[in-house]
């Protein structure tokens, strides 16, 4: 996370100095604040979530709630609700990725390179990045929508209702969430591109290679580490998705995804006690994705924090 | 292929993604300015360009409403967060003690958290305290995406800034107390703006929390307003009206792109490519 220029070699133990206790107390007094107020907002909350996921309890009916264990997990996980809204969200979180990681490549590419007009261009793609999620769902909605839309009208579809089945709606939801979140991924991968050493696509160019050649042996293997923190930051950012999921479908042909699941159980029903076990579920893939994702890329992680 | 050549290729291409960037936009400004039964002319442009659903929206006291709900949690919770986070950040950047790990790593963890995952036990939790569908009921959250964002922001910034000022002032005498806030505060201020703007974008941006933890127009945010929007009539879908609430919350937004367009990328990259 942090690295420091000034690091005491922990073999030499130095004497702990008045100076010395007192930047460390000063240090504490300062995180301290911030430290609970985390601690408080999430830390405490989460163990609430588990505390009522082992309960039977709905808030319209508050007499019959009892502590059933993990009654609420089993019944989560034997249906098979919850692992289609798992395949669900896991195919939006795949697609989208995917094509955002193209997408946002191409952009950072043009932004690096682009000389007439770079200031405006860089401008402009912070336009979808600052605006609100669900008023890019509405866009987008509205677009394909059969009455109000262009899109029918545009490519000759005639009556064709987008919201109608499974994979167009999908596609539709998809297309709101790349516009909406390209423009940050492509501003993570332009840092990148910024930290590729000029001077060896320069000698890459006087042996031969040809562009492709120098994108696949130079760019990319010199900007894994940008390239990983993009991909890690938006595929948990993909796997949470609700907003547009909510304006556009609200979860009809089967578009209904994990978080929206625990939205519905939880408002909608106000099973208490369900809802919970479906959150703490959620929680714990978000954790196994991190964990994958940090023990497979360990030494480019690290190597992200060592360049400074 | 001549330098010439090759410097057009990437204009066009720096125009496409202006297209990408602003056709949405584009879109949803001319779907406001469509009048009456002209919403469903399924075209990209009105017949006749009108100020109609903009009076509408304006007039509705629910939207106003959402509006300085918005305005005001978000504010409240960007100055809180962003006050917490420059302490930490400070302490992160230039203090020696253990723990730093300990408190870097836990907003990391947080900034990975599924934000719904708050919304069961929060609801619950809202109901019994008589926080529920208050401004405080959703300042609260906030801080639990606000915060880590923040400090990451902001230690990737403090760091740029030269360590010798400050030893310079403590050499003068200053405690290490007035050698943060004489010497470290001007220099930091660029940064705390970048992260403030950074994080007031996060708080305007929930969904999750503004609908599930309100249920008036008494805290209901912005974006949640626009999901619940009903407009004139209970009978016809306000597509259009919807459309001009959008723009109204949009020109906000875009005005602090144009001013702060540098510090907005610089503040995206820095916490997390090099933080």
């Amino acid at each position: 996370m942090t690295t420091m220029e000034r690091t005491v070699p922990s073999t030499v133990k130095p004497r702990v100095t008045d100076r010395a206790r007192h930047e460390r107390r000063l240090g504490w007094y300062l995180c301290a604040p911030a430290f609970f107020v985390m601690l408080a907002v999430t830390a405490y909350p989460m163990l609430q979530a588990v505390w009522l996921s082992l309960q039977s309890y709905r808030i319209t009916d508050p007499q019959s709630r009892r502590f059933v264990w993990f009654d609420n997990y089993t019944m989560v996980l034997s249906d098979a609700l919850w692992w289609r809204d798992v395949g669900v969200t896991v195919l939006i979180t795949v697609i989208t990725v995917v094509v955002e990681l193209i997408i946002g490549f191409a952009f950072a590419m043009v932004m690096h390179r682009i000389l007439f007009g770079r200031g405006f261009v860089r401008t402009a793609i912070l336009v979808p990045y600052g605006i609100i999620t669900v008023v890019s769902a509405f866009a987008w909605r509205f677009a394909f929508a059969p009455d109000s839309g262009f899109v029918n009208s545009w490519f000759g579809l005639d009556n064709y209702d987008f919201f109608a089945n499974f994979w167009s709606s999908l596609m539709a939801i998809s297309l709101s969430e790349i516009w909406k979140t390209t423009p940050f991924m492509s501003l993570l991968l332009l840092a990148g591109l910024a930290q590729v050493p000029e001077e060896l696509q320069e000698a890459a160019k006087v042996d031969g290679a040809t562009w492709w050649q120098r994108l696949w042996k130079v760019t990319v293997p010199n900007m894994k580490a940008a390239i990983m923190v993009a991909l890690l930051f938006r595929t948990l950012d993909a796997y949470r998705i609700f907003d547009s999921v909510f304006v556009m479908t609200n979860g009809a042909q089967g578009t209904e995804t994990v978080s929206f699941l625990a939205y519905r159980q939880m408002i909608t029903r106000t099973a208490v006690g369900l809802g919970s076990a479906v959150s703490v579920l959620l929680f714990l893939t978000v954790v196994l994705i991190a964990f994958v994702f940090i023990k497979l890329f360990r030494t480019d992680l690290s190597q992200v924090r060592g360049d400074r | 292929m001549g330098r010439g050549a090759s410097k057009a290729l990437w204009a066009i291409a720096g125009v496409l993604i202006i297209v990408y960037t602003l056709f949405p936009v584009a879109w949803i400004v001319s779907l406001s300015f469509k009048k009456g039964s002209d919403v469903q002319n399924q075209q990209f442009f009105p017949t006749e360009w009108s100020w109609e659903n903009y009076k509408t929206v304006l007039d509705s006291g629910l939207f106003t409403s959402a509006l300085r709900n918005s305005i005001g949690i978000s504010l409240i919770s960007t100055v809180v967060s962003v006050t917490l986070a420059t302490f930490a950040a400070y302490a992160i950047a230039r203090l020696e003690f253990s723990g730093k790990k300990l408190v870097l790593s836990m907003a990391l963890a947080i900034a990975m958290f599924p934000t719904i995952s708050l919304v069961p036990p929060l609801f619950d939790l809202w109901r019994t305290l008589g926080l529920y569908d208050t401004w405080i009921g959703l300042i609260i959250p906030y801080m639990s995406f606000t915060l880590p964002l923040s400090i990451w922001t902001l230690s990737a910034f403090f760091r740029e800034i030269p360590w010798e000022m400050e030893q310079a002032a403590q050499v003068d005498g200053a405690t290490p107390w007035q050698a943060f806030r004489k010497v470290i505060v001007p220099l930091a201020a660029p940064g705390v703006f970048t992260a403030a703007i950074l994080t007031f974008f996060f708080a305007w941006n929930d969904f999750v929390f503004g609908i599930s933890l309100t249920a008036s127009d008494a805290a209901r945010p912005v974006p949640a307003a626009l999901a619940f929007f009903t407009g004139e009539s209970f009978f016809t879908e306000p597509t259009a009206a919807i459309a001009a609430a959008a723009v109204v919350v949009t020109i906000p937004v875009i005005v602090l792109v144009l001013l702060f367009q540098r510090k907005i990328v610089a503040g995206l990259t820095s916490g997390a490519v090099k933080g």
